[in-house]
């Protein structure tokens, strides 16, 4: 499904280019649940982000279904983020001011969507996260395991093809942690892609495929 | 995104600042407001100044001793130097002219009235019998002067309400004698009081025939003649009649002017407007004040939060869309904070409307258009810079912001 040939990501720092991803290449067939590991710097959440297409990488090709997306324009790349990848962080990212409902609703209401649509699709999504009963609380009214549930809704709710999880246990205890990534595995059911990034070896060890990294380079691809 | 859910998210973005919002409303608002009023009053004034000279009659023509070479409010007027005088003979002879219908010299001056022990200064107008009808006054009680012939003088007079109050007190002022300076007069009316009409107080006068007052001033000098022309149509040829008349007894110098009503509103509105717009232009900084005050607000909440824009990006959000959201915010702090002005600026003029009633206060309508096409236009302007820095942040970077 995607190909990153030959990606490399540079950073300037002062006088001094740091190479984040250095030649990487990778396949990525869709379905796959993948875990990427490593030392903080090792270019871990720079790859993800290059694979959500958040980043830009300095050169090489990001081909999706034989498509070349490094040469999509900035609003194509909105759209394309939008209608295939649903992004989870390890600070959950909720806007404050709004509730759960509606935080879930926000790729929704960023892609144009009818309100009525919108909230059936919020309600089915709440009810198989169990969380009807919170679907009116702010996210600071919420625990840190609620929070996370509310952003992988948020993440899923256009059913996108490849769920990007960068920490998302970093911020939770053992339990809730444990919890967050039972629903994320959940999802793996629907033939969706899910990736993590994590530095807790118990959790990258559920993944089929583990990649490590060191230095910007995958060192070992298993 | 949908026109309403940009709506309602920018909305709730606002009041999740309260305090800051209702001070960039206030702000905004005071702007509008003071654009509001001060034009409001700017063309109040003007409405008092038009409904004073309407007052004066509309076929009114006025002939003052002295030339100017410009339209409208006569040097003379206020200086009062006359090259030569205009006499009675030169009014009379107006009357030759098909197209005036009635005609009221005018002398004026001052002396002290007296009756009995009371005595007072008071302003003299000697005039005739037209002048009541010309004015457009009324009588309290009694009658005007009487119908008579120009040059004649007659001990008669009539009297303001103040000086009958002043002078006469309780007493039954009609068929007393006043003294005036030297001359003796009987009372035979008074006038109803008017006000301050187009410059005469009407209630502090004593008015006498033209010839009696001519005769008390030891002058041959007219102050000025006003001339009722028999139809509006008629002004023009009323005017040129005039000047001719006076041109040829004046040995062929013309040294008269003839104003008349439309030529001093004229005036008086063109110098109103420009107060008024002179006004409303320093309010007007005041609203560019206020739309700095936005984007400063706009660029501290960028800054704020940048982490949700990060976010935005993430979810699927365009440039183009993080971009409408941040001007939608500066536009409707604008408008609501122009609306608000505007209804305080309506609530202000209604309130100075109490306090002084004579004036007309409501605000012109292309007032209330402009202040809200500025306040539009300030949050467009001013709203740009931050919504473009908000849709170029990159998505990692204001991911991770703190």
């Amino acid at each position: 499904m995607i190909h990153l040939d030959n990606i490399s990501r540079h950073f300037q720092v002062g006088d001094q280019v740091v190479k984040a991803l250095d030649n990487i290449q990778l396949t990525i067939n869709a379905g796959e649940y993948i875990s990427i590991m490593g030392p903080s710097g090792s270019g871990k959440s720079t790859l993800l982000n290059i694979i959500g297409l958040l980043d830009e990488p300095t050169s090489g090709d990001y081909i999706f279904e034989n498509r070349n997306i490094t040469q999509f324009s900035e609003s194509e790349l909105a759209d394309f983020r939008r209608d295939n990848i649903g992004f989870v962080f390890q600070f959950f990212h909720l806007v404050p001011r709004l509730s759960t409902a509606e935080n879930i609703e926000l790729p929704m209401v960023l892609a144009g969507i009818a309100p009525e649509v919108r909230a059936k699709k919020v309600y089915e999504i709440l009810e198989s996260l169990d969380l009807q009963d919170r679907a009116h609380h702010r996210p600071n009214q919420l625990s840190g395991g609620q929070r996370q549930r509310v952003a992988i809704a948020r993440a899923t709710v256009l059913k996108p093809r490849i769920i990007l999880a960068d920490e998302p246990t970093g911020n939770l205890d053992r339990h809730s942690g444990s919890d967050v990534i039972e629903v994320l595995e959940s999802f793996l059911q629907q033939k969706i892609t899910l990736i993590t990034v994590t530095h807790d070896p118990d959790i990258g060890s559920r993944a089929k495929r583990k990649i490590k990294m060191v230095d910007g380079c995958i060192v070992s691809d298993e | 995104m949908r026109i309403s859910d940009i709506l309602k998210y920018t909305f709730r973005a606002l009041i999740s600042h309260k305090l800051r919002t209702a001070l960039i409303l206030l702000a905004m608002s005071i702007g509008v407001a003071s654009v509001t009023i001060l034009t409001a009053l700017g063309s109040g004034a003007k409405i008092y100044i038009i409904d004073q000279f309407a007052s004066l009659g509309t076929h009114l023509l006025i002939v003052l001793p002295g030339r100017v070479e410009t339209s409208g409010f006569a040097a003379s007027l206020v200086i009062g130097k006359t090259p030569r005088d205009l006499t009675l003979q030169d009014a009379k002879s107006l009357l030759q002219s098909p197209a005036i219908k009635r005609i009221a010299p005018i002398s004026l001056g001052v002396a002290n009235v007296s009756w009995k022990q009371l005595e007072r200064e008071v302003p003299i107008i000697g005039s005739t019998h037209n002048l009541l009808a010309i004015r457009h006054w009324e009588m309290l009680q009694g009658q005007f002067l009487p119908e008579m012939d120009i040059d004649t003088s007659s001990p008669v007079c009539v009297i303001g309400h103040k000086v009958r109050d002043e002078i006469f007190g309780h007493h039954q002022a009609r068929g007393e004698w006043l003294r005036l300076g030297e001359y003796r007069c009987r009372v035979i009316g008074t006038l109803k009081s008017e006000g301050h009409s187009v410059g005469v107080n009407t209630e502090d006068l004593v008015i006498v025939p033209v010839a009696s007052a001519l005769g008390m001033f030891n002058s041959p000098s007219l102050f000025r003649i006003m001339v009722e022309a028999k139809s509006r149509e008629l002004m023009d040829q009323a005017g040129e009649d005039i000047l001719e008349i006076i041109k040829k007894r004046h040995h062929n110098n013309l040294d008269v002017t003839v104003i008349t009503q439309d030529a001093v509103l004229g005036t008086f509105d063109k110098i109103l407007t420009a107060i008024t717009l002179a006004v409303a232009g320093i309010a007007a900084i005041s609203l560019a004040v206020a739309g700095l005050l936005i984007m400063n607000v706009m660029l501290i909440s960028v800054s704020q939060r940048t982490r949700e824009i990060g976010l935005l990006k993430a979810l699927g959000a365009p440039q183009k869309s993080i971009r409408l959201l941040f001007l939608y915010e500066a536009i409707m702090l604008a408008i609501t904070g122009g609306i608000l002005g505007i209804m305080i600026g309506y609530a202000a003029a209604w309130f100075i409307e109490q306090i002084y009633p004579v004036l007309e206060v409501s605000p012109p309508l292309w007032a209330i258009y402009l202040a809200l096409l500025t306040a539009l236009c300030t949050g467009l302007f001013f709203g740009t810079l931050p919504a473009r820095k908000a849709a170029r942040l990159d998505p990692v970077v204001a991911l991770t912001h703190h």
